[in-house]
């Protein structure tokens, strides 16, 4: 478990400022809630007139005036966006940056198999994404009991549950492509986490579009969806899955037989 | 026992050349020098050696075992100091130090102790603070302080100063006498010289020449410097002509009785015939199309 530990070390300060700025965030919309109770039968009326802009987000289908409502549609932008993009950043580079950086001359004269090396960074990839989703969920959690409220612990927990899983797929997609990469990777993660946002966007405004929830793993995690029904959509969460295990592997099958330039 | 052999290895980067039909074999306790211009394969051939790039084409041994199937075990008895020394940002020389002993899975506390003293390596500095003679050091620590069975360096005393080059190589003959075999990769043929038995040329992927070092630098051509003015236009067989103020040098491979008519019916104050020094002898090598000295 040497690379285990160095990874966690090596990526210890954009742990903390990730999770700390996403728990940050959270806790102060949830801190905002009891301010904005009173006036959510106007923003909610104001919402129902905006057509395609409310249905993009589901905010046609979650009452704002409940804090599961509130939180749905909060949750799904900063913890929707801010863990995505943290995912993606990591997996992207874990690989690659041995490369960029040429310490994998270093790394990969030690007597180490490449399998060792995707292994070892994979479940530190692992840890920094969950350890990063326990911290927030208790961030939250502790937030609105801090506020007062009754805490819809299942509902949180599921949403929370969605945008891990959407975590770990993108984590494999972006770990399979940092495989395959040499140098730069930032902008490859970060758009990538930002396309699958937009094209769920587009899949919530047309129902011609809704094909693509199967490609983006935002799809499982549509606040509107989770808080109605109590539960993920198993099936989508099944594709993703496939997908997130397929990046995986193919990553194992490049980099063991990558040459190291 | 062979500690290094291959067999028409081969390596292309898709249509671009990287070694063609390598034969080298190193044997143990041997002190072998691997040179060659920049661009020849050097690096490939290391890169190979170590598993990092995989052949296309023919084998490898290192301690008789495969290095595309046996990597992991290869690489236990392996020291390595590549020609550029980076490590990962932020993390200080002991860090490092240990970082490469866990990976090893081998207590090397005691030995890498002495080697820092003896190159006179602070491990409390942060690798980022360190000028690139002591990221060298850092990398040379790192290569011996398991006290590998096979050295592999590749241009090893660039950033040192000549004080740590000479404990350096000090430290390489030590571990030489005690049956280590080295394979010593560079552009500096003094350094090759002093220190090789052996060693292969290598040119265009290709080894062309692989002998004792004696050998390799043995030639009739003779190193000619005249004080003084000679018309060397008549004088077929001189090469490599370097004139100064006030005297000619060159290689003289022709016969011997036309360069003494040529001297006789010149102006000469003062002549030197001497062997040529290994670097001449080389750099024929190195040239693409050298004629024979």
């Amino acid at each position: 478990m040497t690379l285990v530990k160095h990874e966690l070390r090596q990526g210890k300060a954009s742990f903390f400022i990730w999770t700390a700025s996403i728990g940050f965030l959270l806790a102060v919309c949830i801190f905002l809630f009891p301010e904005m109770k009173g006036q959510m039968d106007s923003v909610n009326d104001m919402f129902a007139s905006m057509g395609s802009f409310t249905r993009a987000f589901g905010m046609d289908r979650l009452n704002f005036g409940t804090l599961i409502g509130f939180y749905a549609v909060e949750c799904g932008n900063i913890l929707g966006l801010g863990g995505a993009f943290f995912a993606s950043l990591c997996a992207v580079g874990i690989l690659s940056k041995e490369e960029k950086e040429k310490t994998a001359e270093f790394l990969l004269t030690h007597p180490v198999t490449r399998k060792r090396v995707v292994t070892e960074k994979l479940i530190a990839l692992f840890i920094q994404i969950t350890a990063m989703n326990l911290v927030i969920f208790a961030f939250a959690i502790g937030s609105v009991a801090a506020i007062g409220e009754a805490i819809p612990l299942k509902e949180m927990t599921l949403l929370h549950l969605s945008y891990y899983l959407l975590q770990l797929e993108l984590a494999g997609i972006c770990f399979c492509i940092s495989a395959f990469l040499r140098k730069g990777s930032v902008g490859i993660g970060l758009g990538l986490a930002a396309l699958m946002y937009f094209l769920n966007i587009i899949a919530n405004i047309s129902d011609s579009a809704e094909f693509l929830k199967y490609i983006t793993p935002y799809g499982y995690c549509g606040g509107a969806d989770i808080v109605s029904s109590g539960s993920l959509d198993v099936a989508l969460v099944a594709v993703g899955a496939v997908i997130g295990v397929a990046g995986t592997v193919v990553s194992y099958l490049k980099y063991t037989k990558k040459d190291i330039r | 026992m062979e500690i290094i052999k291959t067999d028409r290895l081969t390596k292309y980067y898709g249509k671009a050349r990287g070694i063609v039909d390598l034969d080298i074999t190193v044997c143990q306790g041997e002190f072998f020098g691997f040179i060659g211009p920049n661009g020849a394969g050097k690096s490939t051939t290391i890169r190979t050696l170590l598993g990092l790039i995989t052949p296309t084409g023919g084998t490898a041994t290192v301690f008789g075992k495969d290095i595309t199937k046996e990597k992991e075990d290869v690489l236990r008895d392996i020291g390595y100091l590549p020609s550029e020394s980076l490590f990962y940002q932020g993390m200080k020389v002991k860090e490092v130090l240990k970082l490469s002993e866990d990976l090893r899975k081998k207590d090397c506390g005691a030995e890498s102790k002495l080697l820092c003293e003896r190159l006179q390596l602070d491990t409390s500095r942060r690798i980022d603070e360190l000028s690139l003679g002591n990221r060298k050091k850092v990398a040379i620590v790192c290569a011996l302080q398991h006290r590998p069975e096979l050295l592999v360096l590749d241009e090893p005393t660039s950033g040192l100063d000549p004080l740590m080059q000479k404990e350096f190589f000090n430290i390489l003959h030590e571990r030489n006498k005690e049956g280590a075999t080295v394979f010593l990769s560079g552009h500096v043929l003094s350094e090759i010289q002093r220190n090789c038995t052996r060693a292969a040329i290598i040119r265009d992927g290709r080894i062309i020449a692989c002998d004792r070092i004696e050998a390799l630098s043995k030639t009739t051509a003779k190193h000619v410097t005249v004080h003084g003015s000679i018309n060397l236009e008549r004088l077929d067989g001189a090469r490599n002509i370097k004139f100064t103020e006030d005297s000619v040098s060159f290689l003289y491979s022709g016969d011997m009785n036309n360069l003494l008519c040529v001297l006789s019916c010149g102006q000469v104050n003062d002549l030197t015939v001497a062997e040529p020094d290994l670097e001449e002898v080389f750099l024929h090598y190195y040239e693409k199309d050298g004629k024979g000295l």
